[in-house]
This record gives C-alpha cells, sequence and structure tokens, in this order.
C-alpha cells in the first residue's frame, strides 16, 4: 500500500496576482491603474490638443500629403527624382542618401580605427603617442564641430575647379567636390559579374566545406589557392573571352567646370571625411580593449603548443577579441548611421535634411513626418540589437559548450 | 694538507670589469628599446616623424608664428598688408568674443552671466573634490537651489506668489482639465452607439471632477485670498513655510525625534527668503532678458548644465523602473528608453521644436530654449538610465535582502542601500555621459539657438572680417574651448575610476 505524494492545491488567485502585479501583489496592480489613468489622461490631454492646434492652422492630419508634389530639387539622388516627383519619392531618395554615406563611413571608419588601434598597440613609442594624440583629440570635439570643420573651412580653402588638384589626371579635388572616372558598362559586364558572383559563393562553400571537415574529422584542408583562383582567376579569364566588362570615362575640363566623369558632392566628402574620422577613433579604442582583454597566456600557450605567432594570432587571439569587440563595434555602426543625420547641418540632402527638413517646411505636417523620420531610425536600430541578441546568444551558447 | 690558497680552484687575481648594462631606462634607453631596435622599427619611427612633421609644424605655424595679433578689421589679416602669407586672424577673435561668449546678452546685464557662472564655479568645484566634507548639502545646493537662482539671473523676472499659489493654481488646472474631459465623452455620448455607457462614465468623471474642485476649494480661496493683501508673496511664503515645517515635523517623529527635521526645514526656508529679498524677487526682480537674446558659450553651458542636472533624476527613475516587477510600469520604462536611445538626437530636437507646440494648449507657448532642453532631458535620460541600471546590476541581492531583513520599506531600501552604492559605481560612466552631452550641446545650433558653435558659424558671415584664414582662426578658438571642457571630464573620470578601483590594485 503506497501514498503518492499529494499535489500541492492550485492557487489560481495567488497566480494571477503574480501575473498582474508582480511582486508586490495587490499593491502593485493598484499602482498599474493609477499609472495606467495618468498614462491615460496625458495621452488625452495631447490628443486633444494636438486636434484643436492642427484645426486652427488648417493642416489636415494623415499621410496623403505622400501622394502629392514635392516641387523641389535635390542636389544628390541615387534613384532618378525630378521636382514634380511626390513627397514619398523624395523619402526614399532621402532614406537612400542617408544609406550611402553610412555605409561609405562605416568601411572607412573601420579600416582608419583599426590602423590607429595598431598604432597605440605598437611597440614603437612615438607610433603609439601618435595614435593617442588621435584619438585624445578626435574625440574630445562634437562631431558637428567636425562637420562643419571639413565643409566651412577645408573644402572651402580649396582652389576652384579651373585650379582644381589633379590626383595622377584621373580625380580632380575642387570646391565644388571630387570628381572622379565614371564606369561604363561593356560587353563583358553581364559574364563577368555572374562569373564573380559565382566564385564569391563556390569559395564561401569551399570555407564551409574546410571548417567541417576540420571539426568533424580533424582533417586540414588548404584551401587559399582555390579560392585566389576562384575569386580573381576566373573572372580574369573571363575578361580575355568576353573583352573588358567596363571602362572608365575620364573627366575633362571644359570651361568653369567638368565634363564626364561622376560629382562628389562637398557636401557628401566632408559628411564622409567627419563621420569616418570620428567613428574611427572610438572604434580604435574599442578594438585595443578587446585584443588587450585577451590574457597574455594564450599567446603562451599557443607558442607552448609549436603553433607560430601568425597562427597564434589568427586561431586563438583573434577569435576571442572579436567577442569582445564585436557588440560594441556593431553600437559605433548603429551610433554612425544615427550621426549621419548631422547632414541636416551642411545640406547634404539626407533623410532628415529633405524629409524632416524641406518637405515639412514646405507641407507643415509635423506629427507625420517626424514620426516616420524616427520610425526609420528606430526600425534600423531595433533591427541591429534583434542581430545582435542572436550573437551574444550564440557567443554564450559556444562559450557554455 | 696545503693551504686553501694553493687550490687550484680559487683565482689570484681580480676579474676584468665587465662593460655596464645596456641602458634601458631613461630617454637614451627609450630611444633604444622603442624606437630604434629593429629595421621595421626605424621605418615606423621615421614614418610617424614625418607624419608629426607635416601637421604640428604647419598647425604651430599658423597659430603662432604667422599669426596676427593686433588689427581693427580684416585689413590686418590680408596678406597684401601684412608682407606675409597670415596665418591666425586673433584680432577677429577679440573682436568677436562677447559674441562667441554672451551672445547678444546686453551690455550691462552681462555682470550676471559672470556671476552665474562664478556660483557654478564655486558650488561644482568642491563636488568635484572628493576629500571635502558635506558632500550631501553640497550637492542639494548645486543641484536643486542653483537651477533656481541660476534662471532667475540670467533670465530675470520676479515671482507672484510662492508654494501655495502655485500648488493651487497647478491642482486647478489638473482638475479643469477632468472636468473637460468629462464633458468631451458626455458629448461624445449623444452621437455614440455605446452612449449610455459613455454618459454614465462622463458623469462619473464630472462628478470626480467636482469632488475634487471642493477638496481644493480651501487652498484656491485661501490663494484668492492673498492676492488681496499687498504682501502676497511674503504672505504666502510664510504659510508654505509653516505648512511644510510643520509636515517635516511630524514626519521626522514630532515631539521625540522631529527637531531635527524642522531646524533643517526652517533653516532653508529662510535660506530662501534671503535669496528672495536680495534678488527683489518680491517685487519684480531683475529687468528680463528674453532667450532669444542669449548665445555663446552661456547657451552651451546652460544647455548642458540643465541636461545633467535634469538627466539624472529621469535616469534613475526609468532605472527603477526598468528593474521593478510591476509589469506595466517596467514594460512602459523599457519603450520609454529603447525609443528615446534608437532616435538620432537632431530629431529628437526636431520633435522638440516642432511637434511638441502641437501637444500643448493652444493659448500656451513655450520658448525655444525651453523646447530643446525638454528634448535633451529626455534623450540624455535615457541614456543615464542605461548606466544607472548598470551600478543596480552590480549591487549584490543580498544588501537588498539584508535591508528587507531589517524591515526597511522599499522606498528605504532603495534610497538609502542600494542607489547610493549604484551610483558610486557609476560615476565614471555618468561623466562619459555628461562629455558626450556637452558635445551634443552643439546641435541646438541647428534648431536656430545660437550656441557656441552656432555664434561661430554666425560670425563668418561678417563681411568685416572675411579673409582666408577667418574659418581656420575661428575653428581653432572653438575646438581649443571644447577640448579644455571634454578632456577636463574625461581626466576626471579616469580619476574617480581609478579612486573606485583603488582596492583592487595590487
Amino acid at each position: 500500500m503506497s501514498t503518492e505524494a499529494r499535489k500541492p492545491p492550485t492557487q489560481i488567485a495567488l497566480k494571477i496576482r503574480r501575473v498582474l502585479g508582480g511582486k508586490t501583489g495587490w499593491n502593485g496592480i493598484a499602482v498599474q491603474f493609477v499609472f495606467a489613468a495618468v498614462l491615460g489622461w496625458i495621452a488625452y490631454e495631447i490628443v486633444s490638443n494636438a486636434r484643436a492646434n492642427l484645426e486652427n492652422q488648417h493642416i489636415a492630419a494623415g499621410f496623403g500629403f505622400l501622394r502629392n508634389n514635392a516641387g523641389f530639387d535635390v542636389n544628390q539622388t541615387l534613384i532618378s527624382y525630378t521636382g514634380s516627383d511626390t513627397f514619398l519619392r523624395v523619402f526614399v531618395v532621402g532614406l537612400l542618401n542617408t544609406l550611402v554615406v553610412s555605409v561609405v563611413g562605416i568601411f572607412f571608419a573601420t579600416v582608419i580605427g583599426f590602423i590607429v588601434a595598431l598604432c597605440r598597440l605598437s611597440p614603437n613609442w612615438l607610433l603609439s603617442r601618435i595614435g593617442e594624440l588621435y584619438v585624445e583629440i578626435i574625440r574630445n570635439l562634437p562631431l558637428l564641430f567636425q562637420i562643419l570643420f571639413w565643409y566651412l573651412a577645408v573644402l572651402a580653402a580649396l582652389p576652384n575647379p579651373r585650379q582644381s588638384i589633379s590626383l595622377f589626371g584621373l580625380a580632380f579635388v575642387s570646391n565644388r567636390g571630387l570628381v572622379i572616372p565614371r564606369p561604363i558598362g561593356e560587353s563583358g559586364f553581364e559574364a563577368f559579374v555572374v562569373v564573380l558572383a559565382l566564385g564569391i559563393v563556390a569559395s564561401l562553400a569551399l570555407r564551409v566545406h574546410a571548417r567541417r571537415a576540420l571539426f568533424q574529422r580533424g582533417q586540414v584542408i588548404r584551401i587559399w589557392p582555390y579560392v585566389l583562383g576562384l575569386l580573381f582567376g576566373l573572372p580574369l579569364v573571363t575578361m580575355l573571352i568576353f573583352g573588358l566588362p567596363f571602362s572608365f570615362e575620364l573627366p575633362q575640363l571644359k570651361g568653369f567646370n567638368f565634363a564626364g566623369g561622376s560629382r562628389i558632392i562637398p557636401e557628401f566628402v566632408a559628411l564622409t571625411l567627419a563621420l569616418s574620422t570620428y567613428t574611427a577613433s572610438f572604434i580604435a579604442e574599442i578594438v585595443r580593449a578587446g585584443i588587450l582583454s585577451v590574457h597574455s597566456g594564450q599567446m603562451e600557450a599557443g607558442s607552448s603548443l609549436g603553433l607560430s605567432r601568425g597562427t597564434t594570432l589568427r586561431l586563438i587571439v583573434v577569435p576571442q577579441a572579436m567577442r569582445v569587440i564585436v557588440p560594441p563595434l556593431t553600437n559605433q555602426y548603429l551610433n554612425l548611421t544615427k550621426n549621419s543625420s548631422l547632414a541636416v547641418a551642411i545640406g547634404y540632402p539626407d533623410l532628415v535634411s529633405v524629409f524632416a527638413g524641406t518637405s515639412l517646411s514646405q507641407t507643415g505636417q509635423a506629427i507625420e513626418i517626424i514620426a516616420m523620420t524616427m520610425g526609420v531610425y528606430l526600425l534600423i536600430s531595433l533591427l541591429t540589437s534583434a542581430v545582435m541578441s542572436v550573437y551574444g546568444w550564440r557567443v554564450s551558447r559556444s562559450l557554455g559548450a | 694538507m696545503s693551504d686553501i690558497t694553493s687550490s687550484s680552484f680559487v683565482r689570484q687575481d681580480l676579474l676584468n670589469e665587465r662593460p655596464a648594462p645596456v641602458k634601458t631606462t631613461g630617454f637614451i634607453g627609450l630611444v633604444r628599446t622603442r624606437l630604434f631596435n629593429s629595421p621595421t622599427n626605424i621605418l615606423l619611427t621615421i614614418v610617424g616623424a614625418l607624419l608629426l612633421w607635416f601637421t604640428i609644424i604647419p598647425s604651430v605655424k599658423f597659430l603662432m608664428v604667422d599669426a596676427v595679433w593686433t588689427g581693427h578689421d580684416r585689413t590686418a589679416c590680408l596678406t597684401e598688408t601684412a608682407g606675409f602669407a597670415v596665418g591666425a586672424c586673433w584680432p577677429y577673435i577679440q573682436a568677436k568674443l562677447p559674441q562667441l561668449i554672451y551672445g547678444f546678452y546686453p551690455e550691462a546685464e552681462r555682470w550676471r552671466v559672470n556671476l552665474t557662472l562664478v556660483l557654478a564655479a564655486v558650488l561644482l568645484l568642491p563636488l568635484l573634490i572628493p576629500r571635502l566634507p558635506s558632500k550631501g548639502l553640497n550637492a542639494g545646493l548645486f543641484f536643486f537651489a542653483f537651477p533656481v537662482v541660476a534662471f532667475f539671473l540670467l533670465y530675470g523676472g520676479g515671482i507672484t506668489g510662492f508654494g501655495l499659489s502655485w500648488t493651487a493654481g497647478l491642482l486647478q488646472l489638473f482638475d479643469d482639465s477632468i472636468i473637460g474631459a468629462g464633458r468631451a465623452v458626455l458629448a461624445l455620448s449623444k452621437s455614440s452607439a455605446i452612449g449610455p455607457l459613455l454618459w454614465v462614465a462622463g458623469n462619473l468623471i464630472v462628478l470626480v471632477g467636482t469632488a475634487i474642485y471642493w477638496l481644493i476649494f480651501p487652498l484656491t480661496w485661501l490663494r484668492d485670498q492673498l492676492q488681496g493683501t499687498g504682501q502676497s508673496v511674503w504672505a504666502d511664503f510664510a504659510i508654505t513655510a509653516a505648512i511644510v515645517s510643520l509636515i517635516a515635523f511630524v514626519l521626522g517623529g514630532g515631539v521625540r525625534t522631529g527637531g531635527r527635521a524642522l531646524t533643517s526645514s526652517i533653516a532653508t526656508f529662510v535660506a530662501i527668503a534671503i535669496v528672495i529679498k536680495l534678488m527683489g524677487l518680491d517685487h519684480g526682480g531683475l529687468p528680463v532678458v528674453s532667450t532669444n537674446l542669449w548665445g555663446g558659450l552661456l547657451v552651451t553651458l546652460v544647455v548642458s548644465v540643465t541636461g545633467i542636472v535634469t538627466s539624472l533624476p529621469i535616469g534613475i527613475a526609468l532605472a527603477l523602473g526598468r528593474r521593478s516587477t510591476i509589469p506595466l510600469i517596467r514594460i512602459f520604462s523599457i519603450a520609454f528608453i529603447e525609443f528615446w536611445r534608437g532616435v538620432p538626437l537632431i530629431t529628437v530636437l526636431f520633435f522638440a521644436t516642432y511637434m511638441l507646440p502641437l501637444f500643448l494648449p493652444g493659448n500656451f507657448t513655450i520658448d525655444g530654449l525651453v523646447r530643446a532642453l525638454i528634448g535633451i532631458a529626455l534623450f540624455t535620460g535615457a541614456y543615464q538610465a542605461e548606466n544607472v541600471r548598470g551600478g543596480l546590476a552590480a549591487i549584490p541581492r543580498g544588501q537588498g535582502e539584508a535591508a528587507a531583513a531589517l524591515g526597511l520599506s522599499w522606498w528605504k531600501t532603495t534610497s538609502l542601500i542600494v542607489l547610493p552604492q549604484a551610483l558610486r559605481h557609476v560615476i565614471p560612466n555618468l561623466v562619459n555621459s555628461f562629455i558626450s552631452l556637452f558635445k551634443d550641446t552643439s546641435l541646438v545650433s541647428i534648431v536656430a539657438l545660437f550656441d557656441l558653435l552656432g555664434s561661430l558659424r554666425a560670425s563668418f558671415s561678417d563681411p568685416k572680417w572675411s579673409t582666408p584664414s577667418t574659418a581656420f582662426t575661428g575653428f581653432a578658438f572653438a575646438g581649443i574651448i571644447y577640448f579644455i571642457f571634454c578632456f577636463g571630464m574625461s581626466r576626471y573620470s579616469l580619476f574617480v575610476e581609478h579612486r573606485l578601483n583603488a582596492h583592487r590594485r595590487n
């Protein structure tokens, strides 16, 4: 005869209390009611005031204005745009300009940041001091100050197009911007692109295969000659068969300005310069902290196992440093994207400048336009933080295993 | 047995002196070990030296050697008149200095700005030196008393009432809004499908509003009586002081232990009375200087100090809310923090400038500077919340549990046990946020406020001083000011961090 353990009584009231009010129980529920009432009251005040104010100013609420004609020009567009296009298209044009300046800025910021970090870590005393000087000066000056410095002082001091500085006769720097050769697609273009894409995919597949072989069977496969061949050899061969993929149209001085080539507007140059040098100083500190965070015993252990210095760095130090570096690095990329909104100060046509600036002053639809602009940035940062939390979860899982 | 000296193992003569080891300390040692110890390093040293040569030398030449130091207008800074390639044009800074520091603040009133800056320095410096005593009083003065005094000094104007009138006015506003909402619901009920339900709800809200009206009636009546007398400020002040001191006395423990609370409350009110009398707030105060005349470094400092003072309480409240177990409060705090952290500051300023006025009642205009301040306070508050949260997470659970075991309430546990430790942990992070706040204040120049950078930009367009080197000179000057402030703060944060980690050093 056995007695089974009795089930604990189901305390439904307790559970409900816990879910609704947290640890504090009924008190918590009461606090929530008061809080909700206050929030509701504030929301009511905001909505009723906004409605009254909009009525007074004769502004129709809603997103109907997006279909109206914008009627102003934008001096850098990635997609075709004229003054007779809609405000929705202005929004897309501005968004694309923001993305372009962010991507270019992120690329240069990463390159400069890693170089400065290596300088700071260098055993050479002079070089590490120079790295420190760079970081301290750039980090302690406001970004807007630097943007205006490049735009109003440095770029404005450049000569006019007729006396522009020539870079090997290919590109020209003047106060009207940077003129570079424009690539023009030729007959071999499609084949070149297809082969290049194939090469990239094949190299990635090769790498996955090699890693699987290493982790599962302990077999080391040397893949770099094949990767090199796939990425450079194959496109070269296609070029020989199908002809050149593209040729360059060189800019030429005609009268007071350049004909041919593509012009990069000075606002873009100033913004990219300031954003990338400013963010680079933060990236340099992050990279340096990441590399210093790997215990020196790791390097010693690697060499005691007979690994060369390069292999130890590549297989032991860098992967561990990357775990520390990547989250704050993404944060800096996000910061750079958000900071690109300072473009409005120098008139680079980014999202804030053309949409929250010009479009807002033309239509007066403050609520809709600012909500849309904020929504874009919010979406970008929420997506990034979602990706980062997946990354953090994977790192903690690999550490736990 | 032979003598020990004859043993062949013992050396007869002295060894030759070995050469001194290679010096590895001092300047020579540094040069030898860290600059020229290998071919790569020699190459890197040369590259570095060239880099310095092409940046430092031209800068020094521009700022000092080729600079023009005296003059009255642009002609002094032109190459034709000076006779050499002109570097920095310092007379331009000299001429524009008042504008860069005070903006268009009237010249006769500038002593008020100077006095405020001196007051700030006198209160802030002892707060920053850890060894000095009475941090609580000092912090109270800087964070609560100073902002109010600074407002009346910089803006001017006086007061017509005191605590009692303000409370009555605020409560009346709140009550009016409730009754208004009730009336709106009642009006809606006539044309709605759920009319009866809305009718009941509307009447209920109006009833609550009326009840509150009668509840606060004594206050409003007293205020109206006070407005009638000639000395409304002082009468109001006396009544407020009496009420607050009585409450402090009772809450402090009554006759048994309330004496301390009573004396400190009376001392506070005496100090307030002295300030009111000194600045003549009861009869108009100083002449009003409208904020659109403010500019330059003044605006930069006002915005950053206000941001610092207001963002910290917002941040603490949000951080506590985010750690709360009450679901609605936690969800609200998370949403609030993530929203403000996810958008750029410039869109926040646009929001504050263009959207905020739409949310306020039509007859209520709000100053441009105040709008920017609200935006910056919310934005920085969200960042400070994350800093404070880090500090709260660093406090071991045992601290809170021990406090609970001693029978302390949640409020006492938080304010006496957890928060003081948490805040001390995160001082370096808070200071770093203040640095970025100080740098971010330059963004207000985009929404038409003339801070240091905005005034500088405005001064470039003055034809009297337009020379090729004007822009570079202006940026050099503003850059030096920004750098001094930010670098000073970052060194201070390092110093505090070092002090906090003293027990971890070996």
